[in-house]
């Protein structure tokens, strides 16, 4: 770890403006930043604080009704608060259930909304600074790719990073097509969809953050029948496991037939991974096995797996397939 | 006072005498010691596997806050002494790297955080060379290399051939384990002091003795000029039977910056430096007439060693003497790594020994379909096969029927895929624990105080099994007094030798000394005042003893015994597994144990004991694994986020029983240790059931759901 500058930030504007500086972070919880501060991974030069930020301002760590229907989810909103608001329980339990299934129940109580869909990813290569990562040191090199890749994503990968993003809350938030609420020297909404970027040839850019915008928001939009919905996690243990793969599904069904869906898959993908094929294949045909089946066939059919996650393909036809299932029956 | 009416103590379920101690965060651990004037090291370990280091740049270290001394390769004290063969250290005495993760330097300021803070400044450079990492293509050691610690690499008894030519059914598998970390709570900690040439020893251990002995001679000093201290150890798992690389390099450093130096392992640097298991490979082959009787057993054993040492997973124990078979043939190979040493960990051998043999067995049993627990009857060793010696006691005819009744085993139905529980595959799968009686000499001081308390002190170690509990109880019964009545202390090389809280040893060992010792002074004061202490008050015992507390030092000896009867503990794991059939997904939701260990010295202790070690083989079925970069030999989830261990969701019931047995030739005490009987056969019973409830057989650990996912 090295010495770094720590403020205390008291209202937004004084926040977005300390972080102008360069190598400036926002720290919330922490869960992610201090950890890798410790790793060396992250260097900041510039710690801002935004814990207080609430204080002033109490929706930034709130939820609350929007006209529209939906849920503003305040950014400071800390993931065990969230999961049990009756609101977010009721209208979208795929949220809900997508927040207690991370992490721990001592980091659900520190960690933020906004830190979460910002957490870097649990590669090891990239956790460790004696280990080549393009996503680190870019140029240097994938250790992923030629080394220990179970874990890795399976789509949206290139030939520069296959890190997989680990957040199951951000994979019911692009189910639910979400948008984010910033503010930097403007404020500005974005689709959550648009947040994340794709690793490419270049894997450190992870979103389309400016830097020094500060996410204030997360807004869910109305969805009636999201309050059919799950999000199924398959992992190595039955708690504090990353995914090896997951399903954030909703589906309206009218007389056996399916009307709308939304599905998304985490574990698998290198950002949030929305599938419109799956979608496509579900609306409009009646609500079976075999077309959840094909739905997943149409999700993994652009997997690009290798030696060690190629069970990954099947496993995520299988935890699509069964989340279906679930929100169907 | 007297102590007419002092109810025995040993066997009560007695609660912890430290537990409000370690509850309240008074219990002082290595780290947690204060001295004056104290200084923080930091280790450097290296990032290639295989190579020379070049060059250690510290001048940026040097230059940041509070940095007292980086030592390297280039600069460190030459060692007068001589190191240990087994886990042998890297302490800077040449420039050679064996495994990536190796210590390469320790840094030493005034601050951890400082000390941390610089530590990422310095910079190495290598000339690397191409480590080997594949168990497969490794080349064999040569078998003149390959000996383990009794000293065997091959034993034959009858004649396997025939025995295979007689045998109507035969299975030939190979199973695989991977490397593991022991990964306690605690990390490795040692506080080095010097006073003069004096040296003292903060430390988190399971051998205070070891330590002593290991870095003496290490640093060319006497003994008695090294005093290690350690009352509190956060779990060794094996991993702190004895020093590695820190406790030196610790001890050097406080000698160059003349400042006491604490230095505590990261969690990255727990693997590697410190020690795990193996990886092994074992092919079994069974052979067995129509009726189940074993004709022929065959078991190899090939493990992973490290490029600084040969240490060999004794694999194979178990099979020489768990079942009676007339023909058997054994063998171990090495394969040297690029990896950290391998050591003791947790049941070292029979761990995961049991996982290969008692997994052929259930193979066996399939093949000649067969009930498991009839199978294993059938074939009950009445004396030890290997020895011919009898068994100075064995219960496990009655484990296997306590536990099968406890678990519900007559309600199997044996067909794999045939049990349900809505979606859920059931599988029930059976094995059998096994694990040695052993005991070493180990002395005890005890005294009458005139208040009438009993101090006893044993140079032994708390690594929290409970022994500062039992070994009050045992005092206190030999004594005749209530437990509050005994002062029991542990863990300084000032007291009398005991042996490292490792193999089982504690119970027997230090356990028969304390017992020695309490009796001996029963009988000193018995001696002074007829009657004792059921008769006198201690006030006046001791003022009849000139005013001096009453006082014996006695030394245990194993006895004669140990020669004459094959001492083991055993017991039957019973295990229920649920198995998603789309998803592979198992869950464990009940295991049932039934041990023979002798006498019980304390129901709740001993019962945390098995419940420990079947949660580690819970782990150790499903999920544990250390993992290796195929091409840097660099630890890749080197943190207990992703080197998966059993979290509380994972664990479901567990039935710990014990099946009453009297042993009268194990030791005075009559005890065998629980300390590691616990996790045998448990990573077999759990696979065992996997089969029942999949028809998959899985034979290489863990059992990753992809195994389950892809098996035919």
């Amino acid at each position: 770890m090295i010495s770094f500058d720590f403020v205390s930030a008291s209202d937004v504007g004084s926040a977005v403006r300390a972080a102008l500086a360069p190598a400036s972070k926002f720290v919330a919880g922490g869960t992610t930043l201090i950890d890798l501060m410790k790793l060396d991974v992250e260097r900041p030069t510039l710690v801002i604080d935004i814990n207080a930020l609430a204080q002033g301002d109490a929706s930034l760590a709130a939820v609350t009704e929007l006209p529209t229907g939906g849920l503003r989810l305040g950014a400071l909103a800390r993931m065990s608060d969230v999961a049990w608001h009756p609101l977010v329980r009721d209208r979208y339990p795929l949220v809900s259930q997508s927040l207690l299934l991370a992490a721990s129940g001592q980091l659900r109580n520190m960690a933020s909304l906004g830190g979460n869909v910002l957490q870097r990813t649990r590669c090891p290569y990239f956790r460790d600074t004696a280990t080549p990562c393009n996503k680190r040191e870019p140029g240097s090199g994938c250790s992923a790719i030629r080394g220990l890749h179970r874990g890795h994503a399976i789509l949206g990968t290139s030939d520069h990073c296959i890190a997989t993003h680990a957040s199951d809350f951000a994979v019911a938030l692009t189910a639910l097509d979400a948008t984010v609420q910033l503010r930097g020297h403007t404020e500005r909404r974005i689709r959550f969809a648009d947040l994340h970027v794709l690793p490419g040839t270049h894997p450190e850019r992870e979103t389309t953050l400016r830097h020094g915008e500060l996410i204030t928001a997360i807004d869910l939009p109305a969805l009636p029948y999201a309050r059919r919905s799950t999000y199924l996690k398959i992992r190595d243990r039955a708690s504090y496991a990353f995914a090896l793969a997951s399903a954030a599904v909703a589906l309206d069904v009218s007389g056996g037939a399916i009307r709308a869906a939304r599905v998304a898959l985490g574990g698998v993908g290198t950002k949030p991974w929305r599938s419109r094929e799956a979608e496509r294949a579900l609306i409009g045909k009646m609500a079976t096995v075999g077309v959840f089946r094909a739905a997943a066939n149409a999700a993994l059919a652009s997997a690009r797996p290798l030696r060690d996650n190629a069970f990954k393909v099947e496993l995520a036809k299988r935890t699509l397939v069964r989340a279906l299932m679930e929100v169907s029956t | 006072m007297t102590d007419r009416d002092a109810t025995p103590s040993v066997g009560a379920p007695l609660d912890r005498v430290d537990g409000r101690l370690k509850v309240t965060g008074s219990a002082r651990f290595a780290a947690e010691f204060q001295v004056p004037n104290v200084a923080y090291g930091v280790i450097i370990t290296s990032t290639i596997a295989k190579g020379r280091v070049r060059e250690v740049d510290a001048s940026a270290a040097l230059r940041s806050p509070g940095v007292l001394s980086v030592l390297t390769p280039q600069n460190a004290p030459r060692l007068t002494g001589q190191l240990p063969t087994m886990r042998r250290p890297s302490v800077l005495q040449d420039d050679r790297v064996h495994y990536n993760g190796q210590p390469i330097g320790v840094l030493v300021a005034d601050t951890f955080e400082h000390a941390m803070a610089a530590s990422a400044l310095v910079t190495v450079r290598y000339d690397a060379e191409a480590p080997v990492l594949d168990f497969g293509a490794a080349p064999r050691n040569p078998p003149e290399s390959v000996r383990t610690l009794s000293g065997e690499r091959t034993s034959t008894r009858g004649d396997v051939k025939a025995g295979l030519a007689q045998a109507a059914v035969r299975i030939d598998q190979t199973y695989t384990t991977p490397i593991e970390n022991h990964n306690p709570m605690e990390v490795h900690t040692t506080l080095a002091a010097w006073e003069g040439e004096q040296l003292t020893l903060y430390q988190s251990t399971q051998g205070i003795f070891n330590v002593r002995n290991v870095i003496a001679r290490a640093f060319g000093m006497t003994p008695d000029s090294v005093r290690v201290v350690s009352y509190f150890t956060g779990g060794g798992f094996g991993s702190k039977g004895a020093p590695w690389s820190h406790e030196m390099l610790a001890a050097m450093a406080a000698r160059v910056v003349k400042r006491p130096v604490k230095l505590a392992l990261t969690r990255r640097q727990m693997f590697g430096p410190v020690g795990g298991r193996p990886q092994t490979q074992q092919q079994v082959t069974l052979g067995a007439t129509r009726d189940g009787q074993l004709t022929a057993i065959r078991h190899a054993s090939t493990s992973n060693t490290s490029t600084l040492e040969n240490w060999v997973e004794p694999a194979i124990a178990q099979t020489k003497m768990l079942y009676a078979t007339p023909n058997l043939e054994t063998q171990y190979d090495l394969v040297r790594l690029n990896v950290g040493s391998p050591t003791f960990m947790r049941a070292p051998g029979e761990s995961t020994g049991t996982f290969a043999l008692e997994s052929a067995m259930d193979e066996l049993a399939y093949a000649l379909g067969m009930d498991p627990v009839a199978l294993r009857l059938k074939n009950y060793a009445e004396r030890d096969p290997e020895t011919g010696k009898p068994w100075s006691s064995k219960s496990l005819r009655e484990c296997y029927a306590l536990a099968a009744e406890q678990f519900g085993w007559s309600r199997r139905t044996p067909q794999p895929r045939s049990m349900r529980n809505g979606r859920w595959l059931v599988g029930w799968g059976m094995a059998t624990a096994t694990y040695p009686a052993r005991q070493l000499p180990a002395g005890t001081a005890a005294r009458l105080m005139p208040d009438g308390t009993v101090e006893v002190r044993a140079g032994t170690q708390e690594i929290g099994c409970g022994t500062y509990t039992v070994m009050s109880q045992i005092a206190a019964d030999a004594l005749g007094i209530p437990v509050d009545r005994v002062r029991f202390a542990l863990g300084v090389t000032d007291m009398p030798e005991n042996p490292a809280s490792v193999g089982s040893f504690t119970a027997t060992s230090s356990g028969s000394a304390v017992h020695e010792a309490a009796t001996a002074l029963k009988a000193k004061i018995e001696l002074l005042v007829p009657g004792g202490l059921a008769s006198t008050a201690a006030s006046d015992i001791v003022a009849k003893n000139a005013g001096r507390p009453v006082e014996v030092t006695i030394t245990s000896q194993p006895r004669p015994e140990q020669q004459q009867y094959s001492m083991h503990a055993f017991g039957a794991v019973f295990s229920e597994v649920f198995v998603d059939p789309d998803l592979a997904i198992i869950r464990v939701p009940r295991v049932v144990t039934a041990h023979g260990a002798g006498r019980i010295l304390n129901a709740k202790t001993a019962r945390s004991q098995i419940h420990g070690g079947v949660v580690w083989g819970i782990g150790m079925a499903l999920t544990e694994e250390t993992l290796i970069d195929p091409v840097t030999g660099r630890y890749t989830n080197a943190d207990l986020g992703e080197y998966h261990v059993p979290v509380n969701a994972d664990v479901g019931r567990i039935d710990v029983h014990f099946v009453d047995e009297k042993d009268s030739h194990v030791n005075p005490i009559g005890v065998k240790g629980v300390g590691e009987v616990g996790i045998t056969g448990v990573a077999a019973s759990i696979a065992n059931a996997v089969y029942h409830a999949t028809g998959k057989r899985i034979r290489d650990l863990p059992i990753r759901l992809e195994r389950v996912l892809l098996a035919n």
